[in-house]
């Protein structure tokens, strides 16, 4: 049943976040070889369909296939994985910021299983194509927004994919790099005509562009067809028309055309904000430049530029977020100063991303703001009666933040940043990704809050349309400000038909000597190699360029790197020389009612102990329960009155002992040691009243102390404490790998590349690994020479042991990473599933055969134990592999049981 | 700083921690199974010690000896030969082997005053040491006993009426649940506002508050307050309910005392989480710093091993640490039923650490924020 003319067919698909509709039967039939747009605002379900598609969430409703096969069969996935290539939303977010350019392509060249001459040859090509060459070696984190796209696209093209899938390509780019960004797709289609686009876009003027386009709005399709057939149908002059003409009729009301007043100039003498020759650098890096203008009272000033060229820095610099390098900034004439309370309550800011308290309601958001910003309890209220009235937020009031949509959640924002009554509104970039007929909506807001209410208004947007809107705008490129005057005055001044074309001419010549033409190749495909590299089943190059890639993380981040061997060090010296499992010192002090020779002798038999410690004498029970409660004593004697005249006649004596229970293994050994000493004490009595031949045992028990004659605690607690730190410091490296690409993204690449989850987790484990082992290493060192413990049995067992163990440690650290979502859950966890159970049923103080209830079992299964024993037994016992085959067995039986675990909870789809 | 904006932003952090649903159900665990799993597993004393005994003399009295071996002191003995002891005692099976030479019993009636041999595994230091003493005196006992049939010894008549305090049956979970309750507190306060603080740079909202009318101190107070409020109301109910309740352990001073030492103990890590959250700046980082310190906070404080055992330097060094004052404190007043008069210098040293840190993180939070 499959069309050999369709590349993907939808029928019936619906996905469903909690309560949330984000597809709502969706049916659509798209041809091969075309460039298919997806056009509508955020939030309407394209970014949740295209990830249907690559395969990267799991299906729920509906059939879906894709290059001629059912995205709901595994097999059918990971089959079409390596012909399909996919660029996530947001910029860069599936590279790794800290890795260069060319280590980015080249993970996923090997990834895809390409060999190293045709790698090369790859990278090489495409970095030309893309104009990346000269910035291969810059740190992928630093690119700005449209060099990052373009990276992306690199990274999605080095396999040379049939179907090629681009989330919101453009979004945050600069118009010129948006326009450079469409050339280069063009060319690459006229190279490999054979390669289905498909791409989505929140920006209706990219849509004359694609061959066919697929309009959606709430999780439905409007309207599919080429542009000419949606605007026929419509009858709308352009797409953002006909957009809100295909809307439903309950949405379109609300819309009706803006319309912006001109501004009253009365107020043009007073500067509410200036920039004079603002400068802000972050060490090496100018974000910006001699920035200088004035915005007068009740003006709608426009900033636009890319992602990354400085409008967001300019805009903390006014709000006394950064304190700037030079220059000043002014709020009605008076310096910007972070710590002037007064001025902050003059501003409204709204941020770029929905910076709201998700955890928090409508209301709540809108109530904690007021009164941080001291409203009285009597103003919060109608307040917020008020706006919610003015911004429609009625209904929504008791709502959670997330489940609204974009365009109220915006709504919403402005409503927070609005509460006070500023006299400034900042906001950044706020409305990028909302829909039209929101859009409009929220600017006849601003027009109100300017013309009526004379509110200084300081925008940033990528929306020409919205620019045009402006009073006077600003083109903000790489730090500086290119341009700055009334939209109509840039146009006229540059003769460009639009505002657009005015842009870009501005932008080239800023650029000037950078745009020199280099020599392009072809991005022709490879066919041979191409079908050489389409094998399925486990991979181990895979696997390894998972290891490659997490290496050069580490590597990258030297100071974690430090931090996990030095202070594997430094607490070994601090737990080592700290922990003593010897009671000794203990404080006693004594209630002699008898004050003679004998009892003194008595209490001397104790003091003279290297274990006590005798304090000041009692003076009676009050002190004595005075002193053991302050935790003064430990131990306290009583004498009684008499003692020695009646140890003199033979009558009977009780000596009265209080310890200190409190805690009871300081307590056990005190009790021991009074009354081994009593005992003692007792004999020479006896041997004094009778002579030698009545103490003589008639026998002798030979206590021997083996393999650590001294009873040291060092010799004891150092190869213990080996076990110790290789569980807690590899799991925690490891812990934080997988829960932070979940948080960053980049776990997308494991959706949909051909990586199957064992050459994930498996590639990923082996750096720690090897980290873990080098700290065994240095740890062993330590051991030897400054703690002068020596291994007296077989080291290759002892390493061996080690490795396995750090294999064990690293691969618990996976699991758990594995099913938690944030890294505060994962750090949590670890440390709950380590530390205790490493320190207390581990076997390092207390034997796990003594341990009682779960936690005997715990320690039983737990590796800590094991390895304790293979430490113990080559540190002291002089043992090799064949005593200790009963510790490692376990071990290794723990570790497929780990890595099958592991694979289960990681997912190859988002669920 | 005004109360009400630190009231209000203390507000919006509880909110924020009752959504997370993970995170509610590791506190809970945290507080009240992983409490009662560790401290009813710590042995007191000698418990479940592992010994093999090589009976070569076979005799009533070997079997008398070998029958003394009980539970709970002792897991029931392996009876096995000399040739398997060694690798026994290697493998770690058995802590203790006891080898009673061919002809004892005959011996001892003879006067030869026979020679027994107790091998003890000296790696394991606190049964070794326990045991050992413990072993010696049953053994002495036994024989004593046996010989009694016959022949009266000589004898002092000196008693000593030993008498444990503060916990008459020396049970190891009273001590074990009260460390594993501080363990749990000192480490849920770090990482909660520690990685909480990392995680709201993150996302953003961090930024957002500081254009708002609201200082640099507010913010902390704020955090530091819901999040040593959370943990403080999680340890009074664990007390109250888990301790007191289920384990049945009884609590002799006043609990209101303990949990005053709590929250100066609380002030004092959540404002150690937020300064390590400082110097960190990035997840991965703080996790490693985490453990450089909460190893030795929960190791050195005196609730695994007693704090004068160990070397002056160290006991010094930890006297900057919030934990030792706290363990001293709650030892005191839990157990022995110390007051006010008796623990203030614990809630002092508690306050001069916490006010110490948390002015050392504010400044630190000034920078961090910037």
């Amino acid at each position: 049943m499959t069309d050999a003319g369709l590349v993907v067919r939808a029928d019936g698909l619906s996905l469903r976040y909690g309560t949330i509709r984000a597809l709502d039967e969706v049916s659509i039939d798209l041809p091969t070889g075309c460039s298919v747009g997806i056009i509508g605002p955020d939030g309407v379900g394209k970014s949740s369909l295209l990830a249907l598609i690559v395969g990267a969430r799991q299906m729920q409703e509906g059939r879906l296939e894709v290059l001629g096969g059912d995205m709901a069969r595994a097999g059918h996935r990971a089959r079409i994985a390596p012909r399909i290539a996919y660029m996530p939303q947001g910029l860069g977010r599936n590279l790794y910021p800290t890795l260069s350019v060319r280590e980015n392509v080249d993970f996923f060249g090997r990834l895809f299983g390409e060999r190293q001459q045709e790698r090369a040859h790859r990278i090489a090509d495409l970095l030309l194509a893309t104009d990346l060459a000269p910035f291969a070696d810059r740190a992928a984190g630093k690119l700005s927004g449209g060099m990052k796209q373009k990276l992306g696209l690199c990274c999605a093209l080095i396999h040379d994919p049939d179907l090629l899938v681009l989330d919101e390509p453009t979004t945050g780019v600069d118009p010129l790099s948006r326009r450079e960004f469409w050339t280069l797709i063009e060319r690459i289609r006229s190279d490999r005509p054979g390669m289905s686009l498909l791409v989505s876009s929140a920006y209706m003027e990219e849509a004359a562009r694609f061959d066919h386009l697929v309009a959606m709005d709430a999780g439905k399709v409007l309207a599919t067809g080429s542009l000419a057939e949606i605007l026929e149908r419509s009858g709308a002059a352009d797409l953002d028309a006909a957009f809100i003409a295909l809307l439903p009729e309950e949405k379109r009301r609300r819309h009706h055309a803006l319309n912006v007043p001109p501004r009253d100039t009365a107020f043009d003498a007073e500067n509410v904000i200036e920039a004079e020759n603002l400068t802000v650098r972050f060490d090496d890096f100018t974000a910006v430049r001699e920035v200088s203008f004035r915005i007068k009272r009740g003006e709608i000033f426009g900033f636009l530029g890319s992602n990354g060229c400085g409008k967001t820095t300019t805009m903390k610099a006014l709000t006394g977020l950064l304190a700037p390098s030079s220059g000043t900034t002014r709020i009605y004439g008076h310096k910007v100063d972070a710590r002037d309370m007064a001025t902050r309550k003059r501003i409204g800011y709204m941020t770029q991303s929905f910076s709201l308290y998700s955890e928090l309601t409508v209301r709540q958001n809108l109530d904690l703001h007021a009164r941080l910003f001291d409203m009285t309890p009597a103003e919060i209220s109608p307040r917020i009666a008020e706006l919610a009235r003015r911004f429609d937020l009625e209904e929504v009031l008791d709502s959670l933040p997330l489940r609204l949509p974009l365009g109220i959640r915006q709504r919403l924002s402005l409503a927070v940043a609005l509460i006070h009554r500023p006299e400034i509104l900042i906001l950044d970039e706020p409305t990028s990704g909302v829909d039209p007929v929101a859009r409009d909506i929220f600017w006849q807001s601003l027009i109100d809050l300017s013309r009526i209410d004379g509110v200084t208004i300081f925008i940033s947007t990528h929306y020409m349309s919205e620019a045009t809107r402006c009073d006077r705008i600003s083109l903000m490129h790489e730090g500086r400000v290119l341009v700055s005057d009334t939209p109509e005055a840039i146009r006229e001044e540059t003769a460009a038909e639009t505002l657009d074309d005015a842009f870009v001419h501005h932008l080239k010549r800023a650029q000037g000597a950078n745009t020199a033409p280099v020599t392009r190749k072809g991005l022709a495909a490879d066919q041979a190699t191409a079908a050489g590299r389409r094998r399925a089943g486990f991979s181990l190059a895979r696997l390894l360029s998972f290891s490659w890639r997490e290496a050069l993380e580490l590597r990258r981040d030297p100071i974690r790197l430090m931090l996990a061997s030095l202070g594997s060090v430094i607490l070994m010296i601090v737990l080592g020389y700290g922990i003593s499992l010897d009671v000794n010192n203990i404080k006693f002090a004594v209630l002699d009612f008898d004050q003679t020779v004998a009892s003194q002798a008595y209490v001397n038999e104790l003091a003279g102990s290297r274990y006590f410690e005798e304090l000041t004498p009692l003076i009676d029970h009050a002190d004595l329960d005075q002193r053991m409660r302050a935790d003064e004593i430990s131990l306290a004697l009583e004498i009684p009155p008499g003692f020695a005249t009646d140890l003199e006649r033979g009558r009977s004596v009780a000596i009265g002992a209080w310890f200190d229970g409190a805690m009871p293994m300081r307590a056990d050994t005190v009790r021991g040691y009074v009354q081994g000493m009593h005992l003692h004490w007792l004999t020479e009595q006896v041997r004094q009243a009778f002579g030698d031949d009545a103490v003589a045992g008639n026998f002798t028990l030979e206590v021997r102390y083996r393999y650590n004659p001294d009873v040291q605690s060092l010799a004891a607690i150092v190869p213990a404490m080996i076990p110790l730190l290789l569980m807690l410091i590899p799991a925690t490296l490891a812990v934080l790998s997988v829960a932070r690409e979940k948080e960053t993204g980049s776990i997308v690449n494991l959706y949909v590349t051909p990586a199957r989850r064992l050459e994930f987790l498996l590639g990923k484990q082996m750096p720690y690994v090897v980290l873990g082992f080098l700290n065994f290493l240095l740890l062993l060192a330590l051991a030897v020479v400054v703690f002068g413990v020596p291994v007296k049995g077989s080291l290759l067992a002892l390493s061996v042991g080690a490795l396995v163990y750090v294999v064990l440690a690293t691969g618990l650290g996976l699991l758990i990473s594995a099913f938690t979502k944030s890294q505060v859950a994962a750090l949590f966890f670890t440390a709950l599933v380590t530390i205790i159970p490493a320190i207390q049923y581990g076997g390092i103080i207390d034997p796990v055969s003594s341990l009682d209830g779960m936690g005997r079992v715990i320690g039983g299964v737990y590796p800590t134990s094991h390895f304790v024993t293979i430490s113990r037994g080559t540190f002291a016992k002089a043992l090799g592999f064949g005593d200790l085959s009963g510790s490692f067995l376990p071990m290794l039986a723990l570790v497929p049981v780990l890595v099958v675990l592991g694979a289960i909870f990681v997912r190859k789809q988002e669920k | 700083m005004r109360l009400r904006h630190v009231l209000h932003l203390s507000l919006k952090e509880l909110r924020g921690l009752l959504r997370d649903p993970l995170l509610m159900v590791l506190v809970a665990y945290a507080f009240t199974l992983d409490i009662y799993v560790s401290a009813t597993a710590i042995p007191g004393g000698l418990n479940r010690a592992t010994i093999g005994i090589v009976d070569e003399d076979a005799s009533p009295l070997s079997r008398r000896m070998a029958g003394a071996f009980l539970s709970p002191y002792f897991v029931p003995p392996a009876q096995i030969d000399i040739a398997e002891m060694d690798a026994r005692m290697d493998a770690g099976f058995d802590t203790f082997s006891l080898v009673i030479p061919p002809n004892f019993q005959r011996g001892l009636l003879a006067g030869n005053r026979p020679e027994m041999q107790l091998n003890v595994d000296a790696t394991r230091i606190t049964q070794a040491f326990i045991g050992a003493g413990h072993i010696e005196a049953m053994i002495n006992q036994e024989v004593t006993g046996w010989l009694a049939r016959d022949a009266a010894q000589p004898a002092m008549p000196v008693d000593l009426a030993l008498r444990a305090r503060f916990n008459p049956a020396l049970d190891p979970a009273w001590f074990g649940a009260m460390v594993a309750l501080i363990s749990a507190v000192t480490m849920l306060s770090i990482i909660l506002s520690g990685a909480a603080l990392i995680r709201e740079r993150d996302h953003g909202t961090l930024e957002h508050l500081l254009v708002m009318p609201v200082t640099a101190a507010e913010i902390m107070t704020s955090k530091v307050l819901s999040m040593g409020g959370v943990v403080l109301a999680a340890a009074a109910l664990s007390l109250a309910f888990m301790v007191q309740g289920v384990m049945g352990i009884p609590v002799e001073g006043s609990v209101a005392l303990f949990l005053v030492g709590a929250a100066l103990h609380l002030f004092a890590t959540t404002s150690m989480g937020i300064l390590l959250a400082t110097i960190a700046g990035s997840m991965p980082k703080f996790a490693m710093l985490l453990l450089l310190v909460l190893l030795p906070l929960e190791i050195l404080s005196g609730g695994v091993t007693p704090r004068e055992s160990m070397p002056e330097a160290v006991q010094y060094v930890m006297l900057a640490a919030p934990n030792t004052h706290f363990i001293a404190l709650a030892q005191g007043v839990l157990f022995r039923g110390a007051g006010l008069s008796v623990v203030w210098p614990q809630l002092l040293a508690l306050t001069l650490i916490g006010s110490a840190m948390f002015a050392f993180a504010l400044h630190r939070f000034r920078t961090f924020l910037r």
